[in-house]
């Protein structure tokens, strides 16, 4: 089990944004959380990377309290891509650096090459990429930290169909080798596509919707 | 050129209000009111200060009323340092804290080193420099920083996602924040004697010390702003890492300045 949720709930200047949600997320393939705008998917995901505690209820990771764990090893376990891509100032090895400085210019090469990008893009300034390449670059430098774990905010919502489909083979390619992955969408075609597993979030409750379809 | 300025003097003087009232009166700028009270303001507070720091460095008084003088001036610019910025989070004790902090570094080398014999008569002047001088920096580098994880609070978490302790993904930020609030007192520095006379260095050579002496004292109240600012700044900034992230790494929410 990689997640679990026991009595979880977050309030946001007087409102539940989740409510009591109760709820296992299996280790294995890619799991989907569907669910309209403001459901909280989102804050879903950061209390799985901890960039957000519940005001009620635990967290469990691998069967752990993340209370019992160091939130910055947790966080290079846990990796997590955003809604909007945020490059950080430099070239793209610089970005993929922040997360490893001891990286070699190999390592980095191949977290590039796992995102389907050239190597050739090391020395590129990062906010040149397209929006599509920027999001790739993005996920790359999430796996410099050798994450067991993806925690995907919508990561393609700004994206036409083409880099859409290149971002979603290249998760499917990852959780191929092992990483498990939390996909958070409300576009329930992509839901259908890339899932192996969905959970659905209405009004703060998470719920299992169904099976995904795959690839 | 007499030394000293007479009552007189100071009543001529008063020709200069006039003359800024006056370019506000023809212009119509509506300004003559503020003009002559802020004028008024001004030499009735410096009378005050002036009366006061007789009381407090004349010959014979315990120096203890002097560091009493420090310590309140310490006070009283946290104070406008906070009302200045109120978005900044814990400010006034930050200030206070930065304040103490280049009080030590720079009394501790001026004094310490027997630049300046330490009497009331140099204590409180350049206590009053440090002071004064660093406080815009100081609220500069609090608002700026604040300003910066606000706005930036995505590229922040993105570094922080990555597993960055707070310190780490803050630094890109509080540098930025720092060379903001450090460069106009070096653009300061460099100008100085060129491009304008500074006022400690005028006001001793009205008082009628010789321009060398006067050039002298005057390099040393720059190297001592320049050390006053750079620390403020730096001390404002680190604390303000600490109380801007939780225990667990984790960027508290900020308030933005429409919310106070």
């Amino acid at each position: 089990m990689a997640f679990e949720f026991q009595r979880l709930t977050v309030l946001r200047a007087g409102r539940r944004v989740l409510e009591e949600i109760t709820a296992t997320i299996p280790a294995a393939g890619i799991t989907v959380v569907a669910g309209p705008s403001g459901a909280g998917k989102t804050t879903l995901l950061r209390l799985c990377n901890r960039l957000e505690i519940p005001d009620e209820g635990t967290v469990s990771y691998r069967g752990r309290p993340m209370d019992e764990l160091d939130p910055l090893t947790l966080r290079r376990r846990v990796g997590m891509v955003f809604q909007r891509p945020t490059p950080f100032p430099g070239s793209v090895a610089d970005n993929l650096a922040v997360a490893h400085p001891e990286a070699t210019t190999g390592e980095l090469s191949t977290a590039l090459t796992r995102v389907a990008l050239d190597s050739g893009l090391l020395g590129q300034d990062a906010r040149s990429l397209s929006g599509g390449e920027l999001q790739r670059m993005c996920l790359a430098r999430t796996l410099v930290t050798r994450p067991e774990t993806l925690l995907l905010d919508e990561p393609t919502s700004a994206l036409d169909a083409r880099p859409k489909q290149v971002f979603e083979n290249t998760a499917r390619d990852l959780a191929g080798q092992g990483i498990t992955i939390i996909w958070v969408t409300h576009d329930d075609a992509q839901a259908a596509r890339v899932a192996d597993r969905i959970y659905q979030l209405r009004e703060g409750h998470l719920a299992r919707a169904a099976e995904g379809t795959g690839p | 050129m007499n030394d000293t300025v007479s009552w007189l003097g100071l009543a001529v003087s008063l020709l200069l209000v006039a003359v800024a009232a006056g370019i506000s009166w023809w212009q119509r700028l509506g300004l003559q009111r503020q003009i002559i009270i802020a004028a008024v303001r001004a030499l009735a507070q410096l009378l005050l200060v002036g009366a006061a720091l007789t009381l407090v460095i004349s010959p014979g008084r315990s120096i203890w009323w002097s560091w009493l003088w420090v310590a309140a001036m310490i006070g009283y610019a946290s104070s406008v340092a906070r009302r200045r910025a109120p978005e900044v989070p814990h400010l006034l004790t930050l200030a206070l804290a930065s304040f103490g902090a280049a009080a030590v570094v720079t009394l501790g080398v001026l004094f310490g080193l027997h630049v300046f014999p330490l009497t009331g008569r140099t204590l409180v002047p350049i206590a009053g420099m440090m002071v004064g001088n660093s406080m815009t920096a100081t609220v500069l580098a609090g608002r700026r920083l604040t300003d910066e994880l606000r706005d930036k609070r995505d590229e922040v978490e993105a570094r922080l996602a990555l597993g960055q302790h707070s310190r780490q993904a803050a630094t890109p930020y509080v540098r930025s924040a720092l060379r903001a609030a450090l460069t106009p007192q070096i653009e300061t520095t460099k100008a100085t004697g060129l491009v304008f006379l500074p006022g400690a260095m005028t006001g001793l050579i009205l008082a009628g010390v010789a321009p060398l002496q006067a050039v002298l004292v005057q390099a040393v109240v720059m190297f001592l702003v320049l050390a006053a600012t750079a620390t403020t700044t730096a001390v404002i900034a680190l604390g303000l890492v600490r109380r801007l992230f939780t225990q667990d790494h984790r960027l508290r929410y900020l308030p933005t300045p429409a919310d106070h």
